[in-house]
């Protein structure tokens, strides 16, 4: 296997209600990434394209054809990666297989998602298809309503007070709103008070609207190429060392193991042992907080935390720059946006910036960042875990 | 290999409140809803069985926010209980306000009932709800 490494990427604006198709943001997107690169549209040899309702949202199906065509990678093969919230990083980690293989040198990679356009009421119910169909939707679960369920499980096991573990999670959001304020690609940028968050619409016990990611529109593209490649295009490649991937079933058939989630411990060990390395190598994280209870379960089985602790590390600042593991420094999901089908490729952009150096600017570089860990969790049953290196 | 329970038999007999599960003759774990594999060991020599439909709530939430279609059923209150034969099933709470519930309800035992969701253009048709009340 060779050396893998992202030469160029781009990211839209994450938004509300995008005046642009979902082609339109990942062409955006994809052109930032190749020009970046030093590349020619008929430089790439292979698109791989994370995206999840654009049926849905816009009448479109097959769209990696269509952004293919439309960036003008003429014929290439392109194919669509459905992975609900993790397609994107699912897209990262087989052009990151196929290039590794020696198969192809240079692939285009990346995610496009236009959620908006659904409106709530059938972004609610396409949200919900990625649950268990046939036994668990009669139910009326919903997104939320499945990590309420976990975050009850979580108070009920780890033996903390809902009111105090409420408290917690409001510093999680507090903490992203905060880093989405300097992010200029974010959907919010506008700090909040932990007394909003407990004051918020309750959407489903015991999460409130400011527990909750947002319904967003964006896109996100990586250009990934081999290690001899890489080195001629850039100074600086950031080389994907190590990647996991793993699945489970029905939230119901994971029962004893709640509120963990097996396929995430399964897969970041992959990744760790791919690369050699431990939690306490990562110097930067971007985790799964498509809620805030997301982020106590992601960081405890990605390591970073005992289980039932981890809302210490965001107690005591450690999740902040300059604390032990800088989490989700981007906004995450919550403040950045989450258009799902790009969700991976942006967390992949951004551990890129911060391993590069790039975001002195915005005030929000982690200092001497070498090597990085994304986390991604698609519905209940889908998680990729991807380590970048900096060397 | 043919599916040993089927969605549509495992419904058709939740419609009259039995709750058939698989199983495992090699393992004896219960598997429910069914699957083709055992839920523990994956063999395949499974049985169908009817279960007590008792179990205690493990989890809840009530959600506030409902899918197109099914607005008027907010709120209503989701839990996950596990049964008396060890799997866990989804399900709704009734017998409450599902706007007043609260950490109190995990742990409290359940009976099982029913309720056929009807269905929407993305359902395949219409499913069955396990609806549960409380048995204590």
């Amino acid at each position: 296997m060779r050396r893998v490494a992202i030469v160029g990427t781009g990211h839209t604006k994450f938004m509300f209600n995008s005046p642009k198709s979902g082609v339109e943001l990942l062409a955006e997107a994809s052109m930032d990434a190749i020009n970046g690169s030093g590349l020619k549209p008929k430089d790439i040899q292979a698109i791989y394209c994370g995206n999840v309702l654009s049926d849905f949202a816009e009448g479109q199906g097959m769209i990696q054809s269509y952004v293919a065509d439309d960036i003008g990678c003429f014929n290439v093969p392109a194919s669509r990666f459905e992975g609900a919230c993790a397609s994107a990083t699912m897209a990262v980690r087989d052009a990151y297989t196929w290039v590794a293989s020696g198969f192809y040198d240079i692939v285009l990679v990346g995610g496009t998602e236009k959620a908006t356009a659904m409106g709530t009421p059938l972004a609610t119910r396409t949200f919900a298809m990625f649950s268990d169909g046939r036994y668990e939707y009669p139910s009326g679960i919903t997104f939320p309503a499945v990590f309420a369920m976990l975050a009850h499980l979580y108070s009920k096991k780890y033996n903390i007070p809902l009111e105090k573990l409420k408290e917690i999670l409001a510093l999680v959001s507090v903490q992203s709103h905060e880093y989405g304020v300097k992010n200029p690609n974010a959907q919010f940028q506008k700090e909040i008070t932990t007394e909003q968050v407990l004051r918020g619409f309750m959407v489903s016990s015991p999460l409130q609207l400011l527990d909750c990611c947002p319904f967003s529109d964006g896109a996100a593209a990586l250009v990934v190429a081999s290690e001899d490649v890489a080195k001629k295009l850039t100074d600086k490649p950031i080389y994907i060392t190590g990647v996991g991937q793993a699945s489970s079933g029905k939230l119901s058939a994971q029962y004893k193991y709640l509120p963990r989630l097996r396929a995430r411990e399964v897969s970041v060990k992959q990744a760790y042992d791919m690369s050699g390395l431990k939690p306490e190598d990562i110097d930067v994280c971007e985790l799964h907080d498509c809620f805030s209870i997301a982020s106590l379960i992601a960081a405890e089985s990605l390591g970073f935390a005992e289980f039932g602790k981890a809302g210490e590390l965001w107690e005591k600042g450690e999740t902040r720059i300059g604390g032990k593991i800088p989490i989700n420094v981007s906004g995450g999901l919550k403040s950045k946006g989450h258009p799902i089908g790009a969700t991976g490729a942006s967390q992949v952009y951004e551990i890129v910036c911060q391993l590069r150096g790039e975001l002195v600017d915005q005030g929000r570089q982690v200092e001497g960042a070498k090597v990085g860990l994304v986390d991604t969790l698609g519905g209940d049953g889908v998680i990729v875990s991807l380590i970048l290196s900096a060397d | 290999m043919e599916y040993k329970l089927t969605y549509q038999t495992y419904n058709e007999a939740l419609k009259k409140d039995k709750l058939l599960g698989l199983k495992c003759n090699n393992c004896g774990t219960i598997t429910c809803p069914p699957k083709m594999t055992c839920q523990e060991c994956t063999g395949t020599d499974l049985e169908v069985v009817e279960l007590s439909g008792k179990g205690e709530i493990a989890t809840f939430t009530t959600s506030f926010v409902a899918s197109l279609g099914r607005e008027g059923e907010a709120p209503y209150t989701i839990v996950l209980v596990e049964l008396e034969e060890g799997a866990w099933l989804m399900g709704n709470l009734i017998d409450i306000d599902p706007s007043k519930v609260g950490m109190e309800l995990i742990g409290r035992k359940v009976k099982l009932g029913h309720k056929v969701y009807p269905g929407d253009m993305y359902s395949a048709g219409e499913g069955v709800r396990p609806l549960f009340s409380f048995a204590d």
